[in-house]
């Protein structure tokens, strides 16, 4: 059983850094609590793949410390970490069978012949392979090696956290939500935390609890599928998560509100006041296409824009508008008429996100669990 | 629907290379048969002796002892340079500055012509001048290859292991180089010994090289001829006499062109059937598990 706390933790993969931007990770507290499903989102590159590989211990991090259960691990190996991880691509030892594979940790642990047979019949069922044991890995498909590569994790009684990977990066798409499923069941079954590693916002959210987002070596925000869409704590969360991401304008601070080119947002009082002790000039606006509201006919404080075009995605409709020089997506459900040249549009108070220096300027009651610290 | 088309003219497309296979290999191989079953004077005067001269050459006894002396040569070869050509890519550094000074290091004796090498052997072997044959000596070790039969094939080994063993270690080099950093991870986590790694990830994915290494170090070694015919030529006695050399005697030193052409397609038929053997074995092996 394993909860995994991250404390002040940095790395660089230079010998000395010397600008934050040297960091791959860049310095972070974070928890992982027992049992729980997490994913881990961000595009290539933003060092996710980095500190999964210092949590399993593959990598020894720079600065700050990896805690399981309040023990500091830095100085122990993977081997003795009680963690499984599962990579991009299937690892499985070819020239073995099913068996021998799953087999494999438990006979480098000197266990009892026995116990291992008894073990690896009990785990071959639960991952439906049971049938395969005594085929040859090399011949397996993609998505049985990746189920034996998972295997060789859950056989060991003494592992508390698997760690994934893209573990579906290979994996066919119509086999891909099979074993999603079969992830979900066997964290389920077997109370074990689970960290999974994807730049697919889809499959963060359907398998996860709650999802970190990194970007920049850091994890800008943790939330839960629908923190994440409905209140963005950083401008790239909500780029990056949503189908269209959200819109983001950069605007300029003026008497009664936020203004670009000559279109004035206003805001409400708590807004402006927050926004008066704000001295960086980089501020912006956001609000995702699902929220924008179109109206149909000119309407009092609605925006006046220019139709560029629309998609036709079946159950609903992305169209691009153009507001004063800034283009935007607006989504709207099928059966809604599309303004044709010219839309009127309004940005709901509740929807409309500031974000200053990339940051939401939060006015509402803080929310303690997005920001967790040691 | 089109009707399909019946005849032979798809030959004329693949002719060319007929053409230029008769001329590269079988042309040369037919003269050689030719003259195999011939008794030759002179350019006018020739008998056809049918397979005389095949059953004369498998019943001579110096080429028999050349052949048994090339097999458990070719067979010591490989059991030296596939072990030591692994072990050598195992230890080599994967990154930095060392990597690429180790490459460079392991790759000189490949580089150096085969006459040289004989000559550098040579002289390095040598009990009076030579810096190895001296240093043997002075550890007490009677060491002298020009008069010690044993003394002289175990130069002529080592000087093969020195110079082709960096082939099999480059081979194994660039085929470890292609295995995945994630399988040593996952074997890490799942506690793999050293010896395990080796056992069920390294060696499994050495295989395809492996069999381009054990062929060519087979071929090689069961036809060497330039470096032994430098640094001993053949001796002391016939100690050191492979296939090669003794066909050379034969066709060129005594000029019996029909048993040497005999003795030739002999030679290659062992080759080819030694390297099938080989080959279906090592992917026999691999089926059965």
């Amino acid at each position: 059983m394993a909860e995994i706390r991250l404390k002040s933790l940095a790395h660089s993969y230079k010998s000395k850094p010397t600008s934050p931007d040297d960091y791959a990770i860049r310095e972070m507290n974070h928890v992982w609590h027992q049992g729980g499903a997490y994913a881990l989102l961000g595009p290539s590159g933003c060092g996710k793949s980095t500190l999964l590989n210092i949590i399993s211990g593959l990598l020894s991090p720079s600065n700050g410390d990896v805690l399981f259960d309040g023990k500091k691990v830095n100085d122990i190996p993977p081997e003795e970490r009680n963690i499984a991880q599962v990579f991009q691509f299937p690892v499985v030892y070819d020239s073995m069978t099913v068996f021998d594979n799953l087999a494999f940790p438990l006979r480098n642990m000197k266990i009892s012949e026995d116990k291992v047979h008894s073990r690896v019949i009990e785990i071959a069922a639960v991952l439906e392979l049971s049938d395969l044991l005594k085929n040859k890995a090399k011949n397996l498909t993609a998505d049985e090696k990746q189920k034996v590569s998972m295997g060789r994790g859950l056989v060991r009684s003494d592992v508390s956290a698997i760690l994934f990977d893209e573990p579906l990066t290979v994996i066919d798409p119509h086999l891909k939500w099979k074993l999603r499923r079969k992830l979900k069941q066997i964290h389920e079954q077997f109370n074990i935390t689970m960290v999974y590693v994807t730049h697919d916002q889809l499959e963060a959210s359907t398998f996860a609890d709650k999802i970190a987002v990194m970007y920049g070596g850091q994890i800008v925000q943790f939330g839960t599928p629908r923190e994440l869409f409905e209140k963005p704590n950083h401008a790239f969360v909500g780029y990056f998560i949503g189908s269209p991401g959200m819109n983001l304008i950069e605007v300029k601070k003026t008497q009664g509100g936020l203004k670009f080119n000559n279109t004035l947002v206003s805001l409400n009082p708590e807004m402006q006041i927050a926004l008066d002790q704000v001295s960086t000039s980089n501020i912006k606006i956001g609000i995702r296409p699902e929220f924008v509201h179109v109206w149909d006919d000119k309407a009092e404080g609605a925006f006046e824009c220019d139709v560029l075009h629309t998609e036709d995605l079946g159950t609903y409709k992305i169209i691009t508008m153009k507001l004063d020089g800034e283009v935007l997506k607006v989504r709207i459900h099928e059966d809604r008429a599309v303004p044709t040249k010219k839309a009127y549009i309004s940005f709901p108070e509740q929807w409309l996100k500031v974000y200053v220096d990339e940051y939401l300027v939060d006015i509402e009651e803080p929310e303690d669990e997005a920001k967790e610290t040691v | 629907m089109q009707r399909k088309v019946r005849d032979n003219k798809a030959w004329f497309l693949v002719l060319p290379v007929f053409i230029l296979v008769a001329f590269s290999a079988i042309v040369p191989i037919m003269t050689v048969v030719n003259y195999s079953v011939q008794d030759i004077f002179d350019q006018n005067t020739a008998y056809f002796v049918g397979a005389e001269w095949y059953r004369e050459m498998l019943r001579n006894p110096a080429l028999l002892d050349s052949l048994g002396r090339q097999f458990f040569f070719s067979f010591s070869v490989l059991a030296i340079e596939v072990p030591l050509g692994i072990a050598i890519a195992l230890v080599m550094p994967t990154k930095g500055r060392m990597a690429a000074v180790s490459l460079i290091l392991v790759a000189i004796p490949l580089l150096i012509p085969w006459n040289v090498v004989g000559t550098i052997w040579q002289i390095f072997s040598r009990a009076d001048i030579g810096l190895f044959g001296y240093a043997v000596n002075a550890l007490g070790i009677d060491y002298n290859y020009t008069s010690d039969p044993t003394a002289a094939w175990l130069t002529v080994l080592l000087m093969d292991v020195w110079h082709w063993t960096p082939l099999i270690a480059l081979l194994c080099y660039s085929g470890l180089r292609a295995i995945p950093e994630a399988f040593y991870q996952a074997a890490r986590i799942d506690r793999a010994s050293k010896w395990a790694i080796f056992r069920h990830i390294q060696l499994p994915r050495l295989k395809s090289v492996l069999v381009i290494g054990v062929l060519l170090r087979f071929m090689d070694s069961f036809m060497i001829y330039t470096e032994p015919f430098v640094l001993t030529g053949g001796g002391p006695g016939n100690s050191t006499t492979f296939l090669s050399q003794a066909l050379t005697q034969m066709a060129i030193g005594q000029f019996d062109i029909g048993p040497a052409a005999a003795f030739s397609l002999i030679y290659y038929l062992i080759v080819l059937l030694v390297c099938y053997a080989f080959f279906t074995a090592i992917n026999q092996l691999d089926k059965a598990k």
